[in-house]
């Protein structure tokens, strides 16, 4: 039961229920959840009967021991082992899968054999070339041949891999520096600061945007990392519907009226955290109107483009382009290096005097050692190419083969009958399970028509909503295309995930293939 | 003796009881009912209710005027210009045993290279043979084909280099001790904590939101005494006591200290009162003992007494991120719950390979890296204790050692004259730097940083330098 809003006609907003904006998220059929429930129960069951054996000694216990004497607290409560004893086990082979190449649009996985029933396994020598629908690179960067990987080379043979040292001490390299100004114009603003992880970047840095007295509204499927920052920092937290503009507007007239609980004093600063595209469900956040809310309601607003920078808008700037907003209307910008520029690492951006004293106060820069000059270079020669400074129109070529990559995929999956999550344009698309056993079912099938693909079950998303999540890249052609599509439907038979109520269901071969092909040549 | 009369009125009231008793009977059921309903609720209106909050009603034409008025802080302070962290020192080349600011060279005492790996042709080689098969990002997290075979590789060598069941690598030095206590120490829990350890801990410790037990560095007395609280008040719930998790968490070498840790004092008592020890062996690692394993070479001690050991690749190795290294048991629960791990791209897979080429020259049968070390950090002790006005905090065979001003002029204005003034002599050495909210913020010192390649003569040009600023600045 999906309670998501989809978008009706006659919305506030002209611009975000335009049709090519369209987000469907199709409710889950009735049958499907009961039957999903049941699987967990019975599996559940079946976990408490081993569990009962093993504890009587008539299964053999294959979980590690504790090295400290029997007296010690125990370490791990069974409770919270339970499920990765009884559920997660049974289908670990499907996760955590090694790769022997460069995680490009073709990737070798390497085959795993377990002879225990996934407490264990051996690697049997043997490389899968599939296709790699799995990782996250939109722009195709991520290369092992081309401009980008020849000057990270150069760059290691001049600057070393790492300087030993951190931002406030020694650390301060001239590379950094160029790419920051380089990052601060491609988004249109006026300075931005980089560090060398995406999640530090976000559970290190809201701590000193925000602290006790202040507000953080957050959207409810925000990520980990947006979630570790604030309870870090301090502030008291509230969650708002995914993408629900009544509820924020709610919220924030809530907050501004009642003050803090308890003692009723005004909040110091209110800070709405969101996402551009939200990598679980696809869909993209309304910023138009999340911005007249802020404006309105004089709040602080925090966008985490980590998915959406380079991959969504005409000129790949990310959900500010793609809305064609003003930039400084958002304080904070932040993103990450390792979706789109086939690098390591995140930024923030923003307003000078913001990002100043992100400098002075952050902990990744005072503490952690500063970037390494390859990541660093890699990312300065794909914005070079994204925004067109090599000489050559690359960049905009992979923008616009991912836009029509994306367009064809999803159009041919929704018409197959496939339940599709999340916005028309967004390059990650989840598609609807449901069962538990279909998340190892999906993924093992679709190894063996070489695809690799990413299936996500609890606790990453809800209980009944387990999925199977594409990430489509530029650097997929129309053949592999139709190769994952065409596997995708033979196992969509096998396995029967054709749960669509709203579209007809059909065959792949049953598709007019002539008006797909359309998307390559508009 | 009743009178008539008064026996009438007894009989008369009798009557007009029974009377009454007679009524009840003939008065309709639901009538009785509801008499008795509303004589509940009086009762339960006199003693049960709480009187209700008169609740303020806004109109909204209040409720504008309060969303008008309010104005919300900026979201930043604003920040002095002449900050230090707002001009930095920059730099445009390697940054090895020497380096080169504005075009003049100065040797460098500053950085983390204790084993001078920065710039080492073997391990730039590799990490170019890695970007030429891998290229240079991971392109996503452990669990969604993020692993690359070069991951598996360096944590099988770390493993093996320790001598532990199983290793597991983050891909950034701070994420690393910061994701691993939270994934053990939930709510509740008892973190016994020393007080001089670094910031990356300190943000672990804050996120598991266990009960912290702060004792004074390296004061063992003061571990005992609260043990010995802890002990006394388990006594009194021993069912609550057998639930909370217990974890003393200290370094090996202590980074803002330069010590180290009393280790086996420290494991005696882990069996007496029953605790886990996770050590952050970050600056020791590749630095103490005979061979560069920590610590634990060092006093001699089993490592598996030790339950986790965690540690960087930022510093010695010469990489950038972390590991932790331990029995499977413990180790392999972070694969599941350890944020920085699963939530995180892995990797790059230059970054494992350079690690795993600095281990290769660290296992190498020949290698005196870390003795040299060790060797050539208690010379430099000695010829520092013989220069008058400073004071040497740190163990002699520590290589990271601070230097700090005596007679009550310890300054950070004073320490940055000389370093300034050892730039224009050409030795490089840095003020170690803090951020305001550090649970006990170090007195302010020179962090001294010695690199296994350092000649004696350049020791010796840098405890002279070191005077001569000494001087300049006490005039």
């Amino acid at each position: 039961m999906s309670n998501y809003q989809t978008n009706k006609p006659g919305d506030d907003n002209n611009r975000t229920s335009d049709h090519r904006n369209r987000e469907e998220f199709e409710e889950t059929p009735t049958w499907a959840a009961v039957v999903t429930v049941l699987g967990y129960a019975i599996l559940s069951a079946l976990g408490w009967l081993r569990d009962f054996l093993r504890h009587i000694g008539l299964e053999e216990k294959r979980t590690a021991h504790d090295p400290n004497p029997k007296d010690f607290v125990p370490l791990y409560q069974s409770y919270e082992c339970f499920y990765t004893r009884n559920l997660y086990t049974r289908i670990r082979d499907v996760f955590n899968q090694p790769i022997a190449s460069v995680a490009g649009a073709k990737v070798h996985v390497m085959e795993r054999v377990s002879d225990d029933y996934n407490w264990t396994f051996k690697f049997s020598g043997k490389k899968i070339p599939s296709i790699n629908l799995g990782s996250y690179n939109y722009l195709g960067f991520a290369e092992n041949q081309g401009p980008c990987s020849e000057q990270a080379i150069k760059s290691i043979e001049t600057y070393a891999v790492t300087t030993c040292s951190t931002r406030h001490e020694l650390g301060h390299q001239r590379y950094v520096k160029e790419l920051e100004s380089l990052m601060a114009e491609y988004l249109n603003v006026e300075d931005c600061i980089a560090f060398g992880m995406g999640f530090a970047t976000n559970a290190l840095n809201i701590p000193t945007l925000a602290g006790k007295g202040d507000l953080i509204l957050s959207d409810k499927l925000n990520h980990v990392s947006l979630i570790l920052g604030a309870r870090l920092s301090g502030a008291t937290i509230r969650t708002f519907n995914h993408n629900d503009m009544k509820d924020l507007e709610a919220h924030l007239r809530k907050a501004i009226i009642s003050g803090q609980p308890r003692t009723c004093r005004p909040w110091k600063k209110i800070l709405i955290i969101v996402e551009g595209v939200y990598s679980m469900e696809g869909s993209l956040c309304k910023l138009p109107e999340i911005i007249e809310l802020k404006k309105k309601y004089k709040a602080y607003l925090y966008v985490d483009e980590a998915h959406s920078i380079g991959a969504i808008g005409s000129r790949g700037r990310g959900v500010v382009d793609y809305w064609k907003v003003d930039p400084n209307d958002i304080e904070i910008h932040m993103g990450t290096f390792t979706k789109s520029f086939g690098s390591a690492g995140g930024y923030i951006a923003g307003k000078k005097n913001i990002i100043d004293y992100i400098r002075v106060s952050s902990h990744s820069a005072c503490y952690s050692s500063s970037m390494s000059a390859p990541i660093v270079q890699q990312i300065i020669s794909a914005l070079s190419i994204i925004m067109g400074r090599d000489g050559t129109n690359d960049g905009q070529k992979r923008i616009q083969q991912l836009a029509c990559n994306v367009r064809y995929f999803r159009r041919q999956l929704v018409d197959m009958g496939f339940i599709v999550y999340g916005n028309n344009n967004s390059p990650v698309v989840p598609v609807m399970l449901f069962m538990p056993a279909k998340i190892a079912a999906v993924n093992r099938e679709m190894l063996k028509r070489d695809c690799a693909v990413v299936t996500v079950g609890f606790p990453a998303t809800l209980l009944t909503e387990s999925r199977v999540r594409f990430c489509i890249s530029a650097g997929h052609t129309k053949e592999m295309l139709d190769h994952a599509l065409k596997a995708m439907d033979e196992v969509g038979h096998l396995v029967s995930l054709r749960y669509s109520k709203k579209n007809p269901h059909h065959r792949w071969v049953e598709l007019d293939h002539a008006d797909y092909d359309k998307e390559y040549t508009s | 003796m009743g009178s008539p009369a008064n026996h009438d009125n007894v009989a008369s009231l009798a009557t007009d009881f029974y009377s009454l008793l007679e009524s009840f009977k003939e008065t309709p059921f639901y009538h009785l009912l509801f008499e008795i309903f509303l004589v509940l609720t009086v009762l339960w209106l006199i003693l049960f209710r709480k009187p209700r909050r008169i609740e303020k009603k806004l109109t909204e034409k209040e409720k504008q005027e309060l969303i008008d008025e309010w104005q919300p802080e900026p979201l930043v302070p604003p920040v002095d210009a002449n900050h230090p962290a707002l001009n930095v020192r920059v730099l445009d080349g390697i940054v090895g045993k020497t380096i080169e600011i504005d075009g003049k060279k100065s040797l460098n005492f500053a950085t983390f290279n204790f084993l001078n790996f920065v710039g080492n042709p073997r391990i730039t080689d590799k990490a170019i043979q890695a970007v030429q098969k891998y290229g240079v990002g991971s392109c996503g997290p452990r669990g969604f084909y993020g692993t690359i075979d070069i991951h598996l590789e360096l944590e099988e060598r770390l493993a093996h280099f320790f001598n532990c069941e199983e290793g597991i690598i983050y891909s950034y030095g701070f994420s690393t001790v910061a994701s691993i206590i939270p994934a053990y120490s939930k709510r509740n829990d008892i973190l016994f904590v020393d007080e001089g350890v670094h910031y990356a801990i300190q943000k672990g410790v804050e996120a598991s939101r266990s009960t912290v037990k702060w004792f004074r560095h390296n004061d063992i007395s003061d571990l005992e005494r609260l043990l010995v609280e802890q002990d006394i008040h388990d006594k009194k719930n021993p069912k609550k006591a057998r639930t909370l998790r217990r974890f003393l968490i200290i370094e090996g070498l202590y980074m803002n200290y330069g010590d180290l840790c009393p280790l086996p004092r420290m494991v005696e008592l882990k069996y007496q009162y029953k605790y886990r020890i996770f050590m952050d062996e970050s600056v020791s690692f590749g630095t103490i003992g005979q061979t560069g394993r920590g610590v634990t070479e060092y006093y001699n001690i089993d490592r598996r007494k030790i339950d986790l050991i965690s540690s960087s690749l930022e510093y010695s190795v010469g990489s950038i991120g972390g590991f932790a290294v331990g029995s499977s048991f413990v180790v392999d629960h972070q694969r599941l719950s350890a944020q920085g791990y699963c939530f995180s791209a892995s990797l790059p897979p230059l970054l494992a390979a350079a690690a795993i080429e600095a281990l290769n020259i660290m296992e190498e049968e020949d290698t005196t890296l870390c003795d040299t070390l060790m060797e050539k950090s208690k010379r430099l002790h000695q010829k520092l204790l013989d220069i008058k006005g400073y004071l040497i905090v740190g163990e002699d065979i520590s290589p990271l050692k601070h230097l700090r001003l005596t007679n009550s002029q310890n300054t950070v204005a004073r320490l940055e004259e000389i370093v300034e003034f050892a730039q224009t002599r050409g030795i490089t050495i840095t003020v170690a730097r803090y951020l305001n909210d550090e649970h006990r913020l170090p007195e302010p010192s020179i962090r001294l940083i010695l690199n296994v390649e350092m000649t004696d003569e350049e020791l010796e040009f840098l405890c002279t330098v070191l005077q001569e600023a000494r001087v300049k600045v006490t005039v």
